[in-house]
């Protein structure tokens, strides 16, 4: 779950971690008065989880009144890359001499966080890492002690940062890897961390992505969180039904269990020539009432001309499965769209039982089920 | 034979008196499973489905003898739980079954394993199954049955699916383990080829991976350097499009190009692995491969 850069900057400054003045405006009346408030030249940004918001116009550098306004106007209520902006944060702008990049996240590979330091901050982090991956310095941490002083200070000078302030930096990475155990962080990051020519530190932007399975023991960045939902209707649903949905541009809906099964259904409805609609994982040991939401979910799609169930059932079961969608369809005069069930594993047979086959179309295999859902998507399009 | 498991593997199941415990205790009970124990903190002495319950997996591995754990303990307790399975003596093999694990106490776990000899199976993963022996976990017996193909794979229903495929085939399994989707695993893909190559009865193997990370690259090195018995690959994801989470946390497109399906199914057939198409397809690589 991420949260918005004014809501990092807030945790990361609870933190101790520098950050420059700054307040959030959701009217361009009130981006003005924060402007005037802040003293120029500041920044006008806005809040939207969006990579490269000031290459998109997301951003401006503003030194009046008369262009804090116009800034204001022009991000306020645009749509960048997708996603509407309602809310931008007016902040000092920062004069600095150089852009660090320090960060902390989880290594998959190595089963252990590992925090970051590099002098090539300030520009996209994923491109330095891929292109010149030597120019970011990286140090693993025992999750069981945490991060040593020594460990913050070796990466820091190892990455090359100036001796000037190499012990600010190192304080600075010592807090956030404190903030990214302490708040079950996943992704947490400072890009760029400003030198400014005092040899102040300052972080001029703040990532924090927080583990969304620890959100039952981080209640104030779970609620954080709610304030950050974005997306369209249908995303917004998954995430209240509590779906791993991706909305995709077919026409096949697609509901199953468990995400490489569901993606192998996308897969197939590919290979047979048919362009799937979404994924949408219902997880494990799935009851009546969530395969009633999923296909709720998938009729509120209006692209989608049919839809298949695939349930391989180990901790799912299929009578509980089979039940859901009766229960969902039988609230319809007329089925929106014909709906195509595979249903294997698990009380199989019970579920096969329970259908209503007045309803729906049963396949005894994944394969004719998925080709059954793309001929119905066919005709539907003829 | 098999790997991981035999007829000597003795099982406690922590959390045994919740819903899902309880029930797939009893699923595994039917399938001939040696279930011995169960362990829930304050539930010691009570049975479930004619189990003794202790309230530590030490007083299990004590009392009843087991020597393998399978946790059923929700998520939030469950990094405990392992822990406390990996810390009590005579357990050799943990299976966690439990799904949205805290990823900071699953780090925490996994260096706790670096200095056991115990291998941890999952989380976030179906289980272990050797069909006709023992089932640890919630795949469905029925599927299955007794053969020389090991499987090992990052989903449990994929897993169920390609099983069912062979089965019908009357193609049997040796040894099926499910690994899990979380970022951090215990046994891993190259953990379990290790498994099946220095098995005698494993005369093939099918790896099914997904879209994210770079295990499924790993493992094609390791099967082209390390491995005599032949393995086929299955690959999911191939439609996913970059930058979405797939539900999985390991199952993300990076734009990049690494940890695509492509990235994936390349390095495998560059190291000899026959990748099929759809899960029919693995079926016939199989066949070939015998």
């Amino acid at each position: 779950m991420r949260l918005h850069e004014y809501q990092a900057k807030q945790v990361f400054a609870d933190a101790g971690i520098p950050t420059p003045a700054s307040q959030l405006a959701e009217t361009v009346n009130e981006a003005v008065d924060a402007a005037e408030e802040i003293g120029y030249p500041v920044a006008i940004k806005a809040q939207v989880h969006v990579g490269g918001r000031g290459k998109a116009g997301g951003i401006k550098l503003v030194e009046s009144k008369e262009e804090a306004r116009e800034a204001a106007e022009d991000i306020i209520g645009m749509d960048l890359k997708g996603y509407h902006v309602s809310k931008v944060l007016v902040e000092e702008a920062v004069d600095f001499v150089n852009e660090l990049y320090v960060g902390v996240t989880m290594d998959r590979g190595e089963g252990r966080p590992v925090a970051m330091v590099s002098t090539k901050g300030g520009v996209n982090i994923e491109e330095v890492a891929e292109e010149d991956p030597d120019a970011i310095a990286r140090e693993h941490i025992d999750p069981a002690f945490g991060m040593h002083p020594f460990q913050a200070r070796k990466v820091v000078y190892e990455a090359g940062v100036d001796r000037e302030v190499a012990n600010d930096v190192a304080s600075v990475l010592t807090t956030l890897y404190q903030l990214w155990d302490d708040r079950d962080g996943a992704d947490t990051e400072i890009n760029p961390l400003m030198i400014t020519s005092d040899d102040e530190v300052i972080a001029a932007d703040a990532v924090m992505n927080v583990d969304g399975d620890a959100l039952f023991r981080q209640p104030e960045i779970a609620e954080m969180g709610e304030e950050a939902a974005e997306g369209d209707e249908l995303e917004q649903k998954a995430d209240e039904y509590g779906f791993d949905y991706v909305r995709l541009d077919g026409n096949v809906g697609i509901i199953g269990n468990g995400a490489g099964l569901v993606m192998t259904t996308l897969d197939l409805v590919d290979y047979y020539d048919g362009e799937p609609a979404n994924f949408l994982d219902v997880g494990g040991g799935a009851k009546a009432d969530r395969i009633a939401n999923a296909l709720d979910m998938v009729f509120s799609d209006e692209n989608v001309d049919s839809v298949v169930f695939n349930i391989f059932g180990g901790i799912t079961r299929g009578d509980e499965v089979a039940n859901g969608i009766n229960q969902a369809l039988e609230q319809f005069d007329e089925i929106p769209k014909p709906v195509t069930v595979r249903l294997a594993g698990t009380n199989a047979e019970e579920g096969m039982e329970i259908l209503n086959e007045d309803l729906v179309t049963v396949e005894h295999t994944l394969e004719d089920a998925v080709q059954r859902a793309v001929e119905y998507a066919k005709e539907v399009e003829a | 034979m098999s790997v991981l498991v035999d007829e000597d593997t003795r099982i406690v199941v922590q959390g045994i008196t919740g819903g899902e415990g309880k029930f797939h205790t009893e699923q595994m009970l039917e399938y001939g499973t040696n279930v011995v124990a169960g362990a829930v903190p304050g539930r010691g002495g009570q049975e479930v489905a004619g189990v003794p319950v202790f309230d530590t997996v030490q007083g299990a591995a004590r009392e009843a003898d087991a020597n393998a754990a399978v946790v059923f303990v929700p998520p939030a307790f469950a990094g405990d739980a392992c822990f406390e399975a990996l810390d009590a003596k005579g357990i050799d093999l943990v299976v966690a079954i439990t799904e949205g694990i805290p990823t900071q106490d699953m780090a925490r776990v996994y260096r706790k394993l670096q200095e056991t000899d115990t291998h941890l199976v999952g989380p976030n993963c179906p289980g272990v199954i050797t069909p006709g022996v023992a089932k640890l976990g919630i795949l469905p017996g029925n599927i299955f049955s007794e053969g020389n193909v090991g499987l090992v794979s990052r989903s449990g229903t994929l897993t169920y699916q390609v099983v069912d495929n062979l089965t019908n085939r009357g193609i049997g399994q040796s040894t099926a383990i499910g690994i899990g989707g979380d970022p951090i695993i215990g046994t891993d893909f190259i953990g379990a080829l290790e498994q099946f190559e220095a098995d005698p009865d494993t005369h093939a193997v099918v790896m099914c991976g997904e879209i994210g990370g770079e295990d499924e690259e790993e493992a094609a090195r390791y099967i082209g350097e390390h491995m005599d018995t032949p393995v086929a690959g299955f690959i999911a994801g191939r439609t996913a499009p970059p930058g979405k989470r797939m539900g999985h946390a390991g199952a993300i497109v990076s734009g990049s190009g690494t940890g695509t399906a492509q990235s994936k199914i390349t390095a495998l057939e560059d190291n000899g692995v026959p990748v099929g198409d759809t899960p029919e397809e693995v079926a016939d690589h199989v066949e070939d491969l015998l």
